[in-house]
């Protein structure tokens, strides 16, 4: 067999057993989509009309929906590969990884199970998390078919480069509650983006925090997708920012995993 | 890092399954293994012995590919570790000392997840996966998840999850610790069954009766280093021959006892003197007239014949082990 279909053959073989987790201990990942819910359904309707009049468009909530969904989504997947870092770092501590180690696979399939995996996790709960959002009126008249799907390639770039970050910090953490720690910027990220209210209308101290970091531009990409509003460099930004953190997270985690186990 | 080629004896008439020299690892200032040379020929079964900490399981990870060795080198199936680690890995199979089964899925999945990374095709993978669980009585429980398992059953799927590759070597680390007597029994039995299908075996354990039960030949690991190597028979002459124990329960009989019979080893606490002897009939008839003769009548005579827990503590123990050379 060639290296190549070696690896995505053991790769493939790595993605089922994660799958297999996911689908058997489903609890951790519904768990993880809470989050998003719930602050959704806050600003909606508990925040709603004091954000939208903030935002100077009247005490109008549906207003805010359209607003904060694309925010919402990009923090759901934050929130999804949270659970990435948990369960690599779980992994880790399992005997099973040290077999994979003294048997003839590919070496990386090991992580490449767990991202592609994670990766699909993160694209089946922003459909979910978007269902509610549609449920609860959001709506995107304007959208092209095109845009939806740059919209859809867009979420699943971001998901491959945080889960491959995740990746990583799940490698370097000794126990679960060290990786769950570990992965905080990924959910505090986005409370401190764009995701809720406009750059412009932060501290002018803050607005540097909100605007160099990846998540504002991920979100003005997906706005402006979904909405119509201007993209501007947002979009070459988010995709830098994706392409840039995953040769990182790649590499980090690969450097890692090759290391002697303790 | 240049692999040299490993000198091979022309005396020897099988090939090496396992073969290393100088092996070295340390972890910050602890060395763990201060160059240990090892020679196994293939098919044979190999104990590694040693008390807790003696650099056993670093051995093993060594030479199953797990970590990578700090000095010397190592052949194993004829490939070298360092150079060749997949070369390795497709002649080898590992059960470490925790379980290496997956927990959260089910016995049957553990295995076909084994026969998938061999790239069996579909129906092999079941086919090996239901005659192996079968084989190590696993089939009742192979629907349940791994980790409602006892501790002998994740042994014995751990065992079968190695020999889905068709393994030519098998490394098992202390494959027995922590099993109650019952498993232990059945553990050795498959050991057996595993040799006499022709693999090697490398063991590793810390209980002397299992090396004697099992091996070809035993090396003896402390503190780093192979204190002694050969056969349990060989072992054994290492420490002086046996003796006979004469125990008293009259303090007067055996101060008595002890001045009449002059070369023998006093232990007054317990009122008991040992005579050195090699156990023998002719040996124990001439002991006995002695002591007629010297009219010594002991409560109790044991014949007591050196077994490997006086080689191990003999080799092992701190009081008159030679001072290791200054590195």
């Amino acid at each position: 067999m060639s290296s190549l279909a070696h690896t995505l053959r053991d790769s493939s073989t790595m993605l089922r057993r994660n799958l297999l987790h996911a689908r058997r201990y489903p609890s951790m990942t519904l768990n993880l989509l809470l989050t998003p819910i719930i602050l959704l359904l806050l600003f909606v309707y508990v925040f709603g009309d004091v954000m939208s009049a903030g935002m100077g468009g009247g005490a109008d909530r549906s207003q805010y929906i359209a607003y904060v969904v694309p925010g919402i989504l990009m923090m759901t997947i934050g929130g999804t590969v949270v659970g990435t870092a948990v369960s690599v770092a779980n992994d880790m501590t399992e005997g099973i990884i040290a077999r994979f180690r003294t048997m003839p696979i590919h070496r990386g399939s090991v992580l490449i199970g767990h991202v592609i995996g994670s990766v699909l996790q993160s694209v089946a709960s922003v459909v979910l998390v978007g269902a509610v959002a549609v449920a609860i009126g959001f709506r995107a008249p304007d959208a092209t078919a095109l845009e939806w799907l740059a919209a859809f390639g867009l979420m699943t770039l971001v998901a491959l480069a945080l889960t491959w970050i995740a990746v990583g910090m799940g490698l370097v953490s000794p126990n679960a509650e060290a990786a769950s720690n570990n992965a905080m910027p990924l959910i505090v990220l986005p409370l401190i983006s764009s995701a809720f209210v406009p750059v412009d209308a932060m501290p002018g101290w803050f607005q540097p925090v909100a605007q160099y970091q990846p998540f504002t531009p991920a979100i003005e990409t997906l706005r402006g997708l979904l909405l119509g509003t201007g993209i501007g460099d947002n979009g070459w930004l988010a995709v830098a920012w994706c392409l840039g953190l995953t040769a990182l997270g790649y590499c980090w985690s690969k450097r890692v995993f090759d290391r002697d186990p303790k | 890092m240049p692999s040299s080629v490993m000198p091979t004896s022309p005396l020897s008439s099988s090939p090496m399954a396992v073969s290393a020299t100088g092996l070295r690892k340390s972890y910050g200032d602890k060395t763990v293994l201060d160059g240990i040379d090892l020679r196994i020929p293939a098919g044979s079964v190999f104990a590694l012995l040693g008390p807790n900490g003696a650099g056993k399981t670093t051995t093993v990870q060594i030479l199953s590919t797990l970590i990578t060795a700090d000095g010397g080198q190592a052949r194993v199936a004829g490939h070298d570790v360092a150079a060749s680690p997949d070369g390795v890995r497709a002649a080898i199979g590992v059960t470490g000392q925790f379980s290496a089964v997956d927990g959260l899925i089910t016995g049957e999945e553990n295995m076909l997840l084994m026969a998938d990374l061999h790239h069996l095709s579909k129906r092999e993978g079941r086919r090996v996966t239901a005659e192996l669980l079968e084989r190590f009585g696993l089939t009742e429980a192979a629907k349940k998840p791994a980790s409602t398992y006892s501790g002998g059953m994740k042994r014995r799927l751990d065992i079968a999850m190695t020999l889905v590759g068709d393994p030519r070597i098998i490394f098992l680390d202390e494959p027995t610790t922590g099993l109650d007597p019952r498993s232990r029994h059945n553990m050795w039995q498959i050991i057996r069954e595993l040799v006499s299908g022709g693999v090697t075996v490398f063991l590793t354990t810390q209980y002397l009766d299992e090396a004697d039960e099992l091996a070809d030949r035993i090396a003896v690991l402390n503190g780093g280093r192979i204190a002694a190597e050969g056969t349990a028979e060989e072992l054994k002459r290492l420490v002086p021959g046996g003796h006979v124990r004469l125990r008293f329960s009259d303090p007067a009989a055996y101060r008595n006892a002890a001045l009449a019979l002059r070369e023998v080893t006093r232990d007054d606490e317990a009122l008991a003197l040992q005579i050195p002897s090699d156990g023998t009939q002719r040996e124990l008839r001439s002991i006995l007239d002695w002591l007629d003769s010297a009219g010594i009548e002991a409560d109790e005579l044991t014949v007591h014949t050196p077994d490997l827990d006086d080689v191990f503590f003999a080799l092992t123990g701190s009081t008159d082990q030679p001072k290791e050379a200054v590195r």
